[in-house]
């Protein structure tokens, strides 16, 4: 019984919920508003990609590359403890909803490209040569395309950002990593971590269930 | 059978001195050529003749070196953004392969431009989409997606969608050249339907035979130029040039 003692203990269990649904609460609105911005970041920076201007694209990649090669995890302790030296104090929530919405970003830019990029050419010419504009083109035809194309790797992306949100226990975000680590030192059981395994599965595994479902929905025969 | 063609009206499409070079190689030299209005004017030629990019600078999918092309007497070559744009709802082009828009269904795609670029309210889209459907002998395939169609039925449906708009001129780039043999007479009877009812059409295709029975006028490329023009029968019946002779002589090797 020592396993189900360690990490099922029912005391600990029932004296942390509260808790430890409160930081449920956290991880999902900090996942919802980083998922909106990052992803419609990355959309707003793949079309803008596609007017082709070097002084638009050159930013873009930079952006693009250096957010996907840096760990976000220097990139949030720069934040948080860095930009203080200058007079910027941002608070933990508000550090890790820009640093992870904009690596999401940075990810969502290169899929949608990459979608776009593989629509084929003679889609926009039956566009362009049925008098809609480059902006009506790319919006009606050209995007649901790319968007098809990248729903898998986008979902793929979009779990891996949110499950992200742990690193918010490095600067205080009250999310469920930090609140059942604290809760697992006060109390000596592992349970407050078996607690936040079974919180993350129970946020997780819908959202995998529903992005087969989106796959399918926006599945169409080529 | 043979219409006498309107030569002494305006052309509905003028091509004076088009040039088209890529770099340093030329792909067109000067052609001069008009369509007058109900004319079904045949471009034949080897491949690589630049056919398919005379017609293409017509809409300015390829953009001319130099040159003018007018549409009933508006000019083509000077249009610039949404003037552009305006223009081309006038020229409707068929595409070798169909391009139809996957995500759309069929009645989608023949309504998207019908709304977005010329404004149609909804209904009125409708119900000329599905009157030009009708035309194509498809309405029953409004609710279809494209990929459940035929090459054939595609090309139909791809035609409705430019036909939609009420164009001047219909453009075809070899319209049957991506086509099944026994899938090539449907698209090749809208065609001859679309020229009974006095549509202006500039077609590039290898259907010779559909050349000789229902174009007004045969154009022979080769080599960036206009070598020869003239009625179907003196073209295939009194060839001029060599390079006619020689080219009507595979033509017909590969047809035996």
């Amino acid at each position: 019984m020592k396993f189900l003692e360690t990490f099922f203990n029912g005391a600990v269990m029932a004296k942390y919920l509260p808790d430890l649904l409160g930081a449920i609460v956290t991880t999902l609105w900090l996942s919802a508003v980083i998922l909106a911005l990052g992803l419609s970041l990355g959309l707003v920076l793949a079309c803008l990609r596609c007017l082709g201007r070097w002084y638009l694209t050159l930013p873009i990649v930079a952006f693009a590359d250096i957010g996907r090669a840096l760990p976000p995890l220097v990139v949030i302790l720069i934040c948080y403890f860095g930009l203080p030296g200058l007079g910027i104090s941002l608070s933990g929530p508000a550090v890790l909803i820009l640093v992870l919405a904009g690596v999401l970003a940075a990810f969502a830019e290169e899929i949608f490209w990459a979608g776009l990029t593989a629509v084929p050419k003679g889609q926009w010419e039956a566009g362009r040569a049925t008098g809609l504009s480059f902006a009506r083109t790319l919006f009606e035809i050209a995007l649901p395309q790319a968007v098809r194309l990248g729903i898998p790797p986008l979902v793929n992306r979009a779990l891996a950002i949110t499950k992200m949100t742990a690193l918010g226990s490095v600067i205080g975000v009250k999310e469920i990593l930090s609140v059942s680590s604290s809760a697992q030192s006060f109390s000596g059981s592992a349970t407050p971590l078996t607690m936040a395994a079974l919180a993350y599965l129970a946020i997780f595994l819908p959202a995998v269930i529903l992005s087969r479902a989106l796959e399918r929905r926006f599945s169409w025969a080529v | 059978m043979t219409a006498p063609s309107p030569v002494h009206r305006r052309p509905m499409l003028e091509i004076n001195r088009l040039e088209k070079r890529f770099g340093e190689t030329r792909v067109l030299t000067s052609i001069d050529l008009s369509v007058a209005p109900g004319e079904l004017v045949f471009v034949i030629g080897p491949s690589g003749s630049g056919k398919s990019t005379m017609l293409r600078c017509c809409n300015r999918l390829e953009e001319p070196s130099s040159g003018t092309i007018l549409l009933d007497g508006e000019h083509v070559t000077d249009c610039r953004g949404a003037a552009l744009d305006r223009m081309r709802l006038k020229i409707g082009m068929v595409f070798q392969g169909f391009h139809l828009y996957p995500h759309k269904s069929v009645l989608g795609n023949v309504m998207l431009a019908q709304i977005r670029a010329l404004k149609r309210p909804k209904a009125e889209a409708k119900a000329r989409a599905m009157e030009m459907l009708e035309h194509v002998g498809l309405a029953h395939k409004a609710d279809a997606m494209p990929a459940e169609l035929s090459g054939g039925q595609q090309q139909r449906v791809a035609t409705a969608r430019a036909l939609a708009l009420d164009p001047k001129v219909m453009l075809f780039d070899e319209p049957t050249s991506a086509l099944d043999p026994e899938l090539v007479g449907s698209v090749l009877k809208v065609m001859r339907r679309l020229r009974d009812e006095g549509m202006t059409m500039l077609v590039v295709s290898h259907e010779m035979g559909f050349a000789r029975e229902a174009a007004d006028r045969v154009v022979f490329m080769d080599g960036g130029v206009v070598v020869e023009a003239g009625p179907p029968e003196a073209i295939f019946g009194n060839p001029q040039s060599d390079r006619l002779k020689s080219f009507l002589a595979r033509v017909s090797k590969d047809e035996e």
